[in-house]
């Protein structure tokens, strides 16, 4: 087990190498030279060649990509994660402010989108045929096919515009005003966990109806046991085993959906932090904001490969 | 009276193709440790029949239409599906084993989460009580380690361990009936033969009576006192086990009798299967339905409607025709 995370472990730092290194170089190979958005100039015109040359230098951009990659690897490990031109800030700073924003709202996402989709789909498949079957089948499928965008604006719309129950937009800490916080988050987090929501329930469905005519949940049934009891012991653990890998890529569906409901409701999230990032070739903060969101993804998948085990005994490392 | 009386039982399955009538009044019961021993072809009704008694039958698509299981005077069948009064005698007083071991494990809890289940279930005893009782259990059906096996998961053991795992768990609330729904045909024959008589040792040691479900006459030779016939969801022969391999009267009986190898026969003695294929249980004839691979037919079987069981010499059979001449 240990050598397996071990092993997993290594992987997941040459995975990480080699996103960096792919980010780093799209990044520079996009149009728009990074040393206006540096230097604050629209046009190349205006400036000297020696301020040019000085400011190139001063980023090191006069140097071979890969050179200037291994640079900042090199002082990636030592903490320094480069400068951000646009807040003139230090990037692991940046991100360490906006970081906890993002985490934040996705856990929130993922733990109502597993919990509610879960509990859907062990409904829908224990009252099969039945009208609560339907409802929530329903419910599932509108939630899946529900562009994420447009429900972020509807619900600006009604909720905060027309009915003026939420706030439209911004974010609060929840150790500020946590009543405050949760009126602010739960647009977003409503949109950023319907669509796993929608998928978590169908696949628990499909699953437990499949694990529910098993021979062993007829030897439940034999020995007395109460449908609760083999609904939640019995058949929960095997029809999860597959719910589980999907949940693996929810999170990095979540963090993506981020960028775009950052957006929307105008939090000041990562997503946020790389979109404008991005559009300002403020590269330092695009490759840190890469490097954290990597790390995040490798690491859930690598809490998913482990779950596997408790969920299934079967299931062997190495 | 008997421990366990079934009484005219029928269970039904609507079917996209059809009702199929798997089990169609049947009737049969047992006594206070005894042994009896179910006989018939796949797919007559044997573990429909079964699972009936307990109300294990999901519906849809199978109904229990018509029937009575009387257990110490009380009508089974009288109580809801999965209620309280239907849970209490699963398990606690009537047990079953089914037929595949490989599947009939949960294979995400341990051997212990789930004797030890029911031990708190039943019996209300505690983990620690749990924990000794089982291992106890485990050591009584010969899993050799028991201490330590005792947390593994059903898929590092054997076939034929796991059988003997299900056959502790059903054990382990000392039920008044055990039933064993063809507890060894996915086994080899040496373990085969070993489970059964652990089976007979650990009933005798309880005091619990067993009903031996399979499709080998062979098989029961051994250790059924009586013996009940199947045949298309009906019983056609009863009788005591003596009666039935020595003096058969269903033809099907005879015919069964035929593809047992037998040690009292002279080597050399062909095995002769029966004809045809048992018939499709969709849309019967109201005639028998072994008429069609019958050899004793005769123009009564065709005109009547199957024929009721009636009592020969201590034997029961469903025929028209007197096979002993
Ligand atoms: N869930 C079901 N839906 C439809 N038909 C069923 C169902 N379960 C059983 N049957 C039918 O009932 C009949 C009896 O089945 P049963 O399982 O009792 O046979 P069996 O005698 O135990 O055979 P085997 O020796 O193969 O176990 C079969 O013809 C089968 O097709
Ligand atoms: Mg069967």
């Amino acid at each position: 087990m240990i050598t397996y995370i071990i092993k997993r472990l290594i992987q997941a730092v040459f995975i990480l190498l080699l996103l960096t290194f792919i980010v780093y170089g799209v990044m520079r190979f996009v149009p728009g030279d990074p040393l206006l958005m540096y230097l604050g100039a629209t046009d190349i015109q205006a400036l000297s060649p020696e301020a040019l040359d000085q400011a190139r230098q001063e980023l090191g951009l006069d140097q071979g990509i890969l050179v200037q990659y291994f640079k900042w690897l090199g002082n990636v490990f030592q903490g320094d994660w480069g400068k951000s031109f646009h807040f003139k800030a230090d990037v692991l700073l940046l991100i360490s402010q906006r970081m906890p924003v993002t985490i934040y709202l996705g856990v929130l996402a993922f733990f109502f989108s597993s919990t509610i989709g879960i509990s859907l789909g062990i409904i829908a498949a224990v009252r099969r045929g039945k009208w609560a079957d339907t409802v929530a089948t329903l419910a599932a499928n509108t939630a899946i096919t529900i562009p994420i965008f447009w429900l972020g604006i509807i619900m600006i719309l009604i909720f905060g515009v027309s009915l003026g129950w939420l706030p439209i937009a911004g974010f609060t800490s929840p150790f500020d005003d946590f009543w405050l916080s949760t009126k602010k988050l739960i647009m977003p987090v409503i949109c950023l966990m319907i669509g796993s929501m929608g998928s978590n329930a169908r696949l628990t469905r499909t699953s437990m109806l499949e694990v529910i005519r098993q021979d062993y949940i007829r030897t439940a049934w034999s020995k007395g046991l109460k449908e609760r009891v083999i609904i939640l012991k019995h058949a929960l653990k095997n029809s999860l085993i597959p719910v589980i890998t999907v949940m693996g890529l929810q999170v990095r569906f979540i963090f993506g959906g981020a960028v775009l409901i950052e957006q929307v409701f105008a939090i000041p999230g990562m997503g946020r932090l790389l979109v404008d990032a991005t559009f300002g070739k403020d590269y330092m903060v695009v490759q840190g904001c890469v490097l954290v969101i990597g790390i995040i993804v490798v690491l859930t998948n690598l809490i998913v490969d482990i779950s596997y085990g408790w969920l299934d005994p079967r299931v062997r490392y190495d | 009276m008997a421990l366990l009386t079934v009484e005219n039982l029928k269970t039904y399955f609507h079917t996209d193709f059809g009702l199929v009538k798997a089990v169609d009044g049947v009737s049969y019961e047992i006594n206070e440790k005894e042994i009896i021993g179910i006989v018939g072809e796949s797919g007559c009704g044997k573990s429909v029949s079964q699972l009936s008694t307990l109300q294990l039958i999901t519906s849809p698509p199978g109904q229990i239409v018509d029937g009575k299981v009387i257990f110490e005077g009380r009508d089974l069948l009288q109580f809801s599906a999965n209620g309280s009064e239907m849970r209490s005698i699963r398990g606690g007083q009537i047990a079953i084993i089914f037929q595949e071991p490989m599947t009939s494990l949960n294979p995400t809890l341990s051997v212990f989460q789930q004797i030890g289940e029911m031990l708190e279930l039943h019996l209300k005893m505690d983990k620690e009580m749990q924990r000794k009782h089982s291992i106890e259990l485990l050591k009584q059906v010969g899993i050799p380690d028991a201490e330590r096996r005792i947390d593994d998961y059903p898929h590092q053991f054997s076939g034929g361990m796991r059988q003997r795992v299900m056959i502790a768990m059903a054990l382990s609330c000392n039920p008044k009936i055990l039933i064993a729904d063809e507890p060894t045909t996915a086994v080899d024959v040496t373990t085969q033969a070993q489970l059964l008589a652990l089976m007979q040792n650990l009933v005798n040691q309880y005091n619990t009576s067993l009903i031996i479900v399979t499709h080998n006459l062979g098989v029961v030779a051994r250790y059924a006192e009586r013996i009940y016939v199947m045949y298309a969801g009906r019983i056609v022969e009863s009788g005591t086990c003596d009666d039935i391999f020595n003096q058969p009267k269903h033809p099907y009986t005879i015919g069964l009798l035929k593809c047992v190898p037998r040690l009292d026969e002279a080597e050399g003695t062909k095995l002769v299967p029966i004809e045809g294929l048992p018939p499709n249980l969709i849309n019967m004839p109201s005639t028998c339905a072994f008429l069609p691979r019958c050899p004793y037919s005769i123009d009564k079987c065709r005109e009547e409607v199957w024929p009721p069981l009636k009592r020969v010499n201590g034997q029961y059979v469903s025929c028209y025709v007197d096979t002993r001449r």
